[in-house]
């Protein structure tokens, strides 16, 4: 019966770890589905784009208040991490405190522990007054309704509850306190417990203890359900960021070869198609739902924070249009998650619902109103690209549906017969030079 | 004032056997809006006072194409992209000037792709080199004392950081330059990017050019440079609709210098 403990505890982490890693499989899966792009270049560059903004927070400091508040929540989560090292090894092999060996260096270790908890408690409470209190105005967009809104306080409230347990555990230890190496903040939690009898400390110790454990892995797995996942993908997302200047667009190749055709006056205009192209999917221009879309722009759908950075800088939602960037990705998360869901219902296989990105999740309106200025692009503190998502629905307006507004169709009709966006000839470009 | 602008054309020097040192791509804006025009001229007299060797494609340039790409009309993007490269490349061009950021963005980031290799630069650029090599030299002191601030053009700046290059020039006029609260990489667009130059905006609680002309107003200026034609479009129209027009010029960058420098 001794072993009790030690396997429910392996029975809870391999459900745990089980759960998250199936989840993984489905989200890998569902990134999947995008189109193939080529981003196995400059893996120096990239790299080193993935320490400096997702390891390093560079792009997270640029708002002062939030990104420090976020750094030590940041180094929080990695630093303690160690600790739920210690407690699997405990929890597996039935020791306590296995660490606790290694003398001065734990006591260290667990004071910095100890610190860093008091000090993410603080931070954590701090986001939730900002959120919840002075309402900053960008946790309170239209898009932020319902789930959106109560993720990131489920986030705060269990981020309180995790490190409150820590300084529990560690003041109710009774071993640790007596060795008064490393208890610095649980020292002053400890006298709270001291009125209780040995044996109800004991268990509030344990409770504790195993709270916090079964906490961490309940954490790991609502992972994949909410915004919190960017603490995983961040780090793939920003080696997969463009490295290229933010003004170049992507050249479509399927439209070059149909245009280099065209232009080719030697080019037969009624020879049927070469054989090697019949067996190729027909090409469709733009993207209209989500597998239209490339795997780096799904992945950036995951990786969405949904801190509205890129929305509050953003002209076309600074003047009350409709358009908001965060939007754009957290529409094509919800539909990615819809066509995955479908796939799973449907045995591995996509079954027409009748329903697409483009029009039931992210309207025209919103797609005519950005003015390609990059604000979002430069904003967010983990490289995530709305633009690159508006320009290629834009493009399946344009080249598929020719359902662009009627100012725009005029002003491409001009390009196409006088060589300018305004209705004047050519031949008179040059008159400028005597008037 | 000086004497008559000299704008050689490419064809005909080509025909004299010369190969001029710069093209000058005068953009759509550039040859064909009454207000960019102003632009056009005050470059070429910059160009002309610093003894530039250059040339224009005159009629047979095009229109790049950006604005068809940012509305998502990639094929005809690419077909005035192709047509444009083979010119250009017809020409052996090597080295580009532009007065227009969305040309010298969509030039330079976009062309290449197309088989359109060439070293483009900015007007601000191309100034702020020729004062620095000194084939410029600059003496006015019209600006002195002025309060000036800078509107950084999205393509221009976020787009392809460049944030220096107009400032320093600014800086050599003498005025006192003032920055908005947002500027450089956290500037506000003027709101006609994207195509929305040619098309009524979405609706909302207010224009985006207006909201951008507030940004310039809190820094009290005499004067709202901008270098891009459609920004001083923009921002223009912001002025005026703050009634501010009598008070506060919005003037590109090249239009300073050829007015400090009274050429």
């Amino acid at each position: 019966m001794n072993y009790l403990p030690n396997i429910i505890f392996a029975i809870l982490l391999i459900f745990g770890i089980g759960y998250f890693t199936k989840n993984v499989k489905k989200l890998i899966r569902n990134i999947k589905l995008g189109q193939d792009v080529d981003v196995s270049n400059n893996k120096k560059e990239r790299f080193k784009n993935m320490m400096r903004i997702a390891f390093g927070q560079s792009k997270m400091v640029r708002r002062p208040i939030a990104g420090m508040l976020h750094a030590i929540v940041y180094v929080g989560f990695i630093v303690i991490n160690i600790e739920v090292l210690e407690i699997i090894i405990d929890g597996l092999l039935g020791t306590h405190r296995a660490f606790s060996g290694i003398g001065v260096t734990y006591g260290v270790l667990i004071g910095i522990f100890e610190i860093l908890a008091i000090l993410v408690l603080v931070s954590v409470t701090l986001f939730w007054i900002r959120r919840n209190v002075i309402k900053i105005r960008r946790f309170w967009n239209k898009e932020m309704t319902s789930w959106p809104k109560n993720d990131a306080n489920y986030i705060l409230y269990f981020e309180m509850v995790l490190m409150t347990l820590f300084l529990i555990m560690n003041a109710t230890d009774v071993a640790f306190q007596s060795m008064n190496n490393g208890n610095v903040i649980s020292q002053f939690i400890a006298p709270w417990f001291s009125n209780l009898p040995e044996a109800t400390l004991h268990i509030v110790e344990r409770s504790a203890w195993w709270l916090h454990i079964v906490g961490i892995l309940i954490f790991l797995n609502y992972l994949y359900f909410s915004k919190h996942l960017h603490i995983l993908l961040a780090f793939p997302n920003t080696y997969y960021g463009s490295l290229k200047p933010k003004g170049q667009f992507n050249n479509l190749e399927s439209v070059t070869k149909e245009v280099k055709l065209m232009m080719d006056p030697n080019a037969d205009p009624f020879a049927a198609p070469a054989d090697d192209t019949n067996d190729e999917m027909p090409a469709k221009f733009g993207a209209s739902d989500v597998q239209d879309l490339n795997w780096v722009q799904l992945l950036n759908a995951y990786t969405c924070t949904e801190c509205g950075r890129c929305t509050s800088s953003c002209p076309a939602n600074l003047t009350g249009k409709k358009l908001s960037p965060r939007k754009i990705m957290m529409d094509t998360r919800d539909r990615l998650e819809e066509v995955g869901k479908n796939i799973d219902a449907n045995k591995g296989e996509f079954k027409d619902d009748g329903k697409q990105l483009l029009g039931d999740y992210i309207t025209h309106e919103e797609l005519w109103a950005c003015t390609t200025c990059n604000a979002c692009v430069e904003e967010c503190p983990v490289s995530i690209n709305p633009l690159s998502i508006i320009l290629d629905m834009r493009r399946y307006l344009v080249m598929e549906q020719s359902a662009a507004p009627t100012e725009l169709n005029n002003m491409m009709s001009n390009i196409e017969n006088n060589g300018a966006p305004w209705p004047y000839n050519q031949m008179d470009r040059l008159n400028w030079k005597n008037e | 004032m000086s004497d008559e602008l000299k704008v050689p054309i490419m064809a005909d020097l080509m025909a004299e056997g010369k190969k001029p040192e710069v093209l000058f791509w005068v953009g759509s804006a550039g040859s064909f809006d009454d207000r960019a025009k102003k632009i056009t001229k005050a470059f070429v007299k910059i160009l002309n006072k610093a003894e530039v060797d250059f040339a224009v494609l005159g009629t047979e340039e095009s229109c790049t194409g950006d604005v068809a790409k940012r509305a998502g009309n990639e094929f005809l993007f690419q077909m005035q992209a192709l047509m444009n490269i083979e010119v250009l490349n017809a020409y052996g061009v090597k080295k580009i000037v532009t007065c227009d950021p969305h040309s010298f963005n969509c030039l330079k980031n976009e062309y290449p792709e197309l088989g359109g290799n060439y070293d483009v630069v900015h007007h601000t650029q191309f100034i702020q080199e020729l004062i620095k090599s000194g084939r410029l030299k600059l003496k006015g002191n019209l600006y002195k004392g002025k309060r000036i601030t800078f509107h950084d053009p999205c393509y221009l700046g976020r787009a392809n950081n460049e944030y220096n290059a107009p400032r320093e020039i600014l800086k050599s006029t003498n005025a006192s330059i003032v920055e908005m609260n947002r500027h450089k990489r956290n500037a506000l667009c003027c709101g006609a990017g994207g195509a929305q130059m040619f098309k009524e905006p979405e609706k909302g609680d207010k224009d985006i050019n207006v909201l951008r002309t507030e940004d310039a107003l809190q820094t009290n200026p005499n004067i709202i440079a901008t270098g891009c034609p459609y920004c001083n479009t923009m921002m223009t129209d912001g002025v005026k609709a703050k009634e501010k027009e009598s008070e506060i010029s919005v003037l590109d960058i090249a239009e300073l210098i050829a007015n400090s420098e009274e050429l």
